[in-house]
């Protein structure tokens, strides 16, 4: 009699365990379910920027420009929350390649943008094409970065664009012989390139074309030597903080006072340490594509968010390239509902907009940027050193592409 | 042309300036310290932050630049450097250039990687022109050949002349034999490293305005350094001036006559001059080293 039961027990208890496997198993798959549910939702992004080294600076105002797009227009976009994943690659591209790499195999980014130099950006291309991520470059200006692969956009500018304005101005304003000195790098041998060209086709001379080491401690000797050559103007191209040394020494040895005037691309009046550059810099001329003293009411209510944002940093072009990507990156999610690949590098191309530089427009066939470039001299305003711009050149779509 | 070789004799006189120290400290202590020039970049942004955020006039801010930096050197050479002194040069050389890549990762993280500029008073910012233009002297430039030729003088007088310099080379020729005289050998080294520090500072503030100042400072001049101590050798104040002086007059005559070149003309110099004389150009032989 006592025995009789104990198979219903025990059967009971079989049963028992076998509807708590069952919610044990519910339970499991509601926790896989969960952050799968989560991955599905949130979008994301992979900036690499140079976040420390010599090319900190030009990371520091892409994030600070991206951040504050974000911050403005909201981290939601087409039902989607966006997520940045920021990665330092300190300025070297193997480094730049190897976390492109794993941002798309292990984070699973659906954009990788950012790319602080040109290096960079070429090391990261073949990256974007295996995996068929679009890829928004915003700062590197060699022309031919984006021939480097079909998933490229890019939001800085080309330095053929800004260079080849400045060649014309400089033929309509009096300027006859010019010596050209870059820095040895492969945006200084562009800028020396589309330079000349242009130059010697508006009947211009080029004296002489000096390239100056990256690492050139001293200018004294590159600099004698524009003197002695006695041209109408230096055009130079050296990246940021290297012009400062280039404009006092420019002064230092009297070129100014020998009646040589000094036209560049604009990075070396950079916004960012235009003010710390002292009034040897007063009066030269450059081309580039934004000014921070740029005329328009979207670029008034950019630079003071920018300000308040990020106290003692005025925004340069970098900030502007970060900004104006985030805004394609953001309208692109929009209209493709999330949707990431080729649909989304199809919403890329294409957008016209107003961005605090001016009119800017995605075209569609080159992936590249077209926008205005402006003549600006650099001028004291309110006790500030700013690049005030003085002509205007509309829709330049760069000359890299036409050929 | 005579601007030219002023500029050379300038930029010449500036690396002797930055690398002095390291020729006393190698020279006389047998030490090879590669951190050399992070004592430079040191003084370097002291002087900026003296002038520009404590208004401290120039003048006086490389001084107290030089003072602050020996200073800083000597406080280090008791805590890290002298227990180094008895490895090898291997442990050396590592050591001091572990000490380089914390200087450049501290300052960068310290102040940013930006260039600093400095502010120069108005009567070191013009330029005398004689004859037509054939030479242009930067007044600046003149102020440090002036500063050089001073510490020429002063350190072949002290070296040569008095108490501490004969301490100092018994010091260095047998330790043992020096303490055994009751020479305080330990001061000695502390006081040398410390005014080779000093000096190295002292460069970076004048050289700030020239070469350029960040964070990458250090690793960007070591070879000009060594190359000053290996071809002027270590044994005179005189060798590394003149191997300063040789390095800048190569340096900008090579840039300005074949700039296609730029820098290379003084590495294949000092290969040759090397090649020639392998124990440096002006190296008496004799001590071994």
């Amino acid at each position: 009699m006592w025995n009789a039961p104990r198979p219903i027990l025990a059967v009971s208890s079989v049963r028992v365990s076998a509807a708590r496997r069952r919610l044990l198993a519910g339970a499991v798959c509601l926790g896989f379910a969960l952050p799968s549910m989560a991955q599905d939702t949130a979008f994301r992004i992979g900036l690499i920027l140079p976040m420390t080294g010599p090319f900190a600076s030009t990371g520091k105002q892409l994030e600070a420009g991206v951040r504050l797009y974000l911050a403005q227009n909201g981290d939601m976009a087409g039902g989607r929350k966006i997520t940045l994943i920021v990665k330092d690659d300190t300025g070297a591209p193997d480094v730049t390649k190897r976390i492109a790499q794993e941002l798309v195999v292990n984070d699973k980014v659906q954009v990788l943008a950012g790319f602080g130099l040109t290096p960079l950006a070429f090391a990261s291309a073949p990256v974007a094409t295996q995996s068929k991520t679009p890829m928004v470059v915003m700062a590197a200006a060699t022309s031919s970065i984006t021939e480097a692969s079909p998933w490229i956009v890019r939001s800085s500018f080309t330095v053929p664009q800004v260079v080849t304005a400045l060649a014309d101005w400089a033929a309509k304003n009096n300027i006859r012989k010019v010596v050209s000195l870059v820095t040895d790098y492969a945006p200084g041998i562009d800028s020396e390139k589309y330079f000349s060209q242009r130059f010697t086709t508006n009947g211009g001379q080029v004296l002489e074309t000096l390239r100056v080491p990256l690492r050139s401690p001293d200018f004294a000797p590159f600099l004698q030597k524009v003197r002695d050559a006695h041209p109408d103007a230096l055009f130079t191209f050296v990246p940021a903080g290297v012009g400062t040394a280039l404009m006092k020494q420019f002064a230092e040895r009297g070129l100014d006072k020998a009646g040589i005037r000094v036209i560049a691309e604009g990075s070396v009046t950079d916004d960012d340490i235009l003010n710390g550059m002292g009034d040897g810099v007063l009066g030269t001329v450059t081309a580039h594509h934004y000014s921070a003293a740029h005329d328009s009411a979207v670029n008034r209510r950019f630079v003071q968010a920018f300000m308040k944002a990020n106290p003692g940093m005025r925004p340069n072009f970098m900030a502007v390239g970060g900004y104006d990507g985030m805004r394609v990156i953001h309208e692109a999610i929009k209209s493709t509902r999330g949707a990431g690949g080729e649909a989304l590098l199809a919403a890329m191309k294409g957008q016209i907009f107003e961005s605090p530089r001016g009119p800017m427009f995605i075209d569609a066939q080159t992936r590249d940027v077209v926008h205005n470039v402006y003549i600006r001299r650099v001028e004291r305003v309110k006790g500030e050193l700013w690049n005030t711009e003085i002509e205007t050149i509309a829709d330049v779509k760069d000359p890299g592409k036409a050929r | 042309m005579p601007t030219l070789v002023f500029d050379g004799i300038a930029y010449g006189m500036l690396l002797f300036i930055l690398a002095v120290g390291l020729s006393v400290t190698l020279g006389l202590m047998n030490f090879i310290n590669l951190a050399h020039g992070a004592f430079a970049m040191l003084g370097g942004y002291l002087t900026v932050a003296f002038t520009q955020r404590l208004g401290v006039p120039f003048v006086p801010a490389i001084l107290l630049a030089f003072l602050a930096t020996g200073l800083v050197g000597a406080v280090l050479e008791r805590l890290l450097y002298r227990p180094m002194y008895q490895r090898s040069h291997l442990d050396q050389v590592l050591f001091s250039i572990g000490l380089v890549f914390m200087s450049v990762a501290a300052t960068d993280w310290l102040v940013g990687s930006q260039q600093q500029n400095i502010h120069l008073p108005g009567w070191l910012q013009g330029r005398s022109e004689f004859g037509e233009g054939a030479l242009g002297m930067g007044h600046y430039r003149l102020f440090i050949i002036a500063v050089c030729a001073l510490l020429v003088l002063g350190l072949q007088a002290i070296l040569s002349r008095t108490r501490f310099g004969a301490r100092l080379r018994a010091s260095v020729d047998d330790a043992r034999v020096a303490a055994g005289l009751g020479i305080d050998v330990n001061r000695v080294f502390s006081l040398t490293f410390a005014v080779g520090s000093g000096l190295a500072g002292l460069g970076g503030a004048l050289g700030a305005e020239v070469l350029g100042l960040d964070p990458s400072f250090p690793l960007k001049f070591l070879v000009y350094f060594l190359i000053v101590v290996a071809v002027g050798g270590t044994s005179s104040v005189t060798g590394p001036l003149l191997a300063a002086l040789l390095l800048g007059l190569a340096d900008v005559g090579g840039k300005y006559f074949i700039p296609k070149l730029g820098a290379f003309i003084v590495y294949a110099l000092i290969i040759a001059l090397l090649l020639w004389r392998p124990n440096g150009l002006f190296s008496r032989g004799g001590s071994g080293r």
